[in-house]
């Protein structure tokens, strides 16, 4: 079983993606934020990532460059999942390292299409 | 509904679009047609239908037909033919008209435009392959309305995220407020066409390679084959045609047979048998 790290400080929103993960036969993980991502990674290293840009202590995008920068922090996929919709956040995802970007709101059909485009499904 | 209309209904389709409409699809008469019956005056589909019977209403008939139509439409819808495409079936074409530098494509039943668009940007990734190559991709679809649609090239939100990896979305769209607009070098490498499929595709010309995916689904057998032998009139003898993953040649037409089980990929008989045979 493949694992993903859920990381939004919205708890509805970790509920909502988490039903939605263990659909598609993941086991997941949650983080509040990017500090609590980051000490999970370096305990743990999940196969996927699903991210939010904004939240508190550390955004999305502080986390993922943290992240790229750790021992097989290279090694998970990263799908950020945020309302950042304009090209300007996901240029700057992409070069961050991020693999895929869903721009909210997303439905259980975005999330499969974007895993199964990033070779996760 | 009674069953008058609804034969007056699946009659119109069949004849009009090739639709075959069974009775335990009624629900999608009701739920399309009744949009259709109030923006005409008509209170309910079975007063159109009576409407109809009495005076022949052209372009309300043109509506019906077009509002009955599944529209659905992903970008690299299904990932995998286009893989073979880019992998196998473009290398072969290049190698086999490198005389004339000419390769056609035909996308039939195109809807809105996702399908040919997806296969434009494949080119223009592989542009380095394709210098002073004449690449042509004609997309048609029976419905006007949604051809228009597809030349327009604006996707909302929710339709790029729909198979369009993010890196696509970013190099060939321009975000306009929640719609992102297809850059105008990918729109122009499309040619849209109105064409419907029970017609006679000669008129469009010879194809090196024809996708004409989930269609046959809604046909009845009888035009399966009509189509499928059309099809087979203006695919080269040396092309290929994708069909969607629940359909098949196999049956239906003596022109055009699997490449190999499961792949989707239809060519003639008499032309390479296999797909492994790359130059």
């Amino acid at each position: 079983m493949k694992s993903c790290l859920i990381v939004d400080d919205s708890k509805v929103i970790r509920m909502v993606a988490k039903k939605i993960l263990h659909d598609l036969a993941f086991e997941t993980v949650e983080a509040a934020d990017g500090q609590q991502a980051l000490d999970a990674c370096k305990a743990n290293m999940p196969d996927a990532v699903l991210l939010d840009w904004n939240m508190p202590v550390m955004s999305g995008i502080e986390y993922l460059r943290e992240l790229r920068a750790l021992p097989n922090g290279n090694l998970p996929v990263v799908v950020f999942c945020t309302t950042e919709n304009d090209i300007e956040h996901i240029q700057e995802a992409i070069e961050a390292g991020a693999n895929e970007y869903i721009m909210k709101p997303f439905d259980s059909e975005i999330i499969q299409a974007k895993f199964t485009q990033v070779g996760l499904l | 509904m009674g069953s008058e209309y609804f034969d007056y209904i699946r009659d119109l389709l069949k004849d009009r679009s090739g639709l075959a409409v069974s009775l335990d699809k009624t629900y999608l008469i009701d739920t399309r047609l009744l949009p259709v019956a109030r923006k005409h005056g008509y209170d309910t589909i079975v007063d159109m239908v009576k409407a109809l019977k009495i005076r022949h209403n052209e372009a309300l008939v043109v509506e019906i037909a077009e509002a009955m139509n599944t529209h659905e439409s992903l970008f690299f819808r299904d990932v995998e033919p286009f893989e073979l495409f880019k992998n196998i079936i473009l290398p072969q074409v290049l190698q086999r008209r490198k005389d004339t530098r000419r390769m056609r494509i035909w996308c039939a039943a195109c809807s809105s435009g996702q399908e040919p668009y997806s296969l434009a940007m494949l080119l223009h990734e592989e542009a380095h392959r394709l210098s002073g190559w004449n690449m042509e991709i004609v997309a048609t679809d029976i419905s006007h309305s949604v051809l228009a649609r597809a030349k327009e090239g604006l996707f909302s939100q929710f339709e790029v995220q729909r198979g369009l990896p993010v890196q696509m979305l970013v190099k060939h769209f321009a975000q306009e407020g929640d719609y992102w607009r297809i850059s105008d070098k990918i729109r122009k490498a499309v040619t849209f066409k109105a064409f419907n499929l029970l017609t006679d595709p000669r008129g469009l010309g010879r194809f090196d390679v024809v996708f004409c995916r989930n269609v046959l689904i809604y046909f009845d057998l009888e035009t399966k084959r009509k189509v499928l032998d059309a099809l087979g009139g203006v695919i080269a003898p040396d092309g290929v045609l994708f069909l969607g993953s629940s359909e098949s040649t196999i049956g239906l037409t003596e022109q055009l047979w699997p490449v190999e089980a499961g792949l989707g990929v239809y060519k003639h008989t008499g032309s390479p048998p296999s797909l492994a045979e790359l130059p």
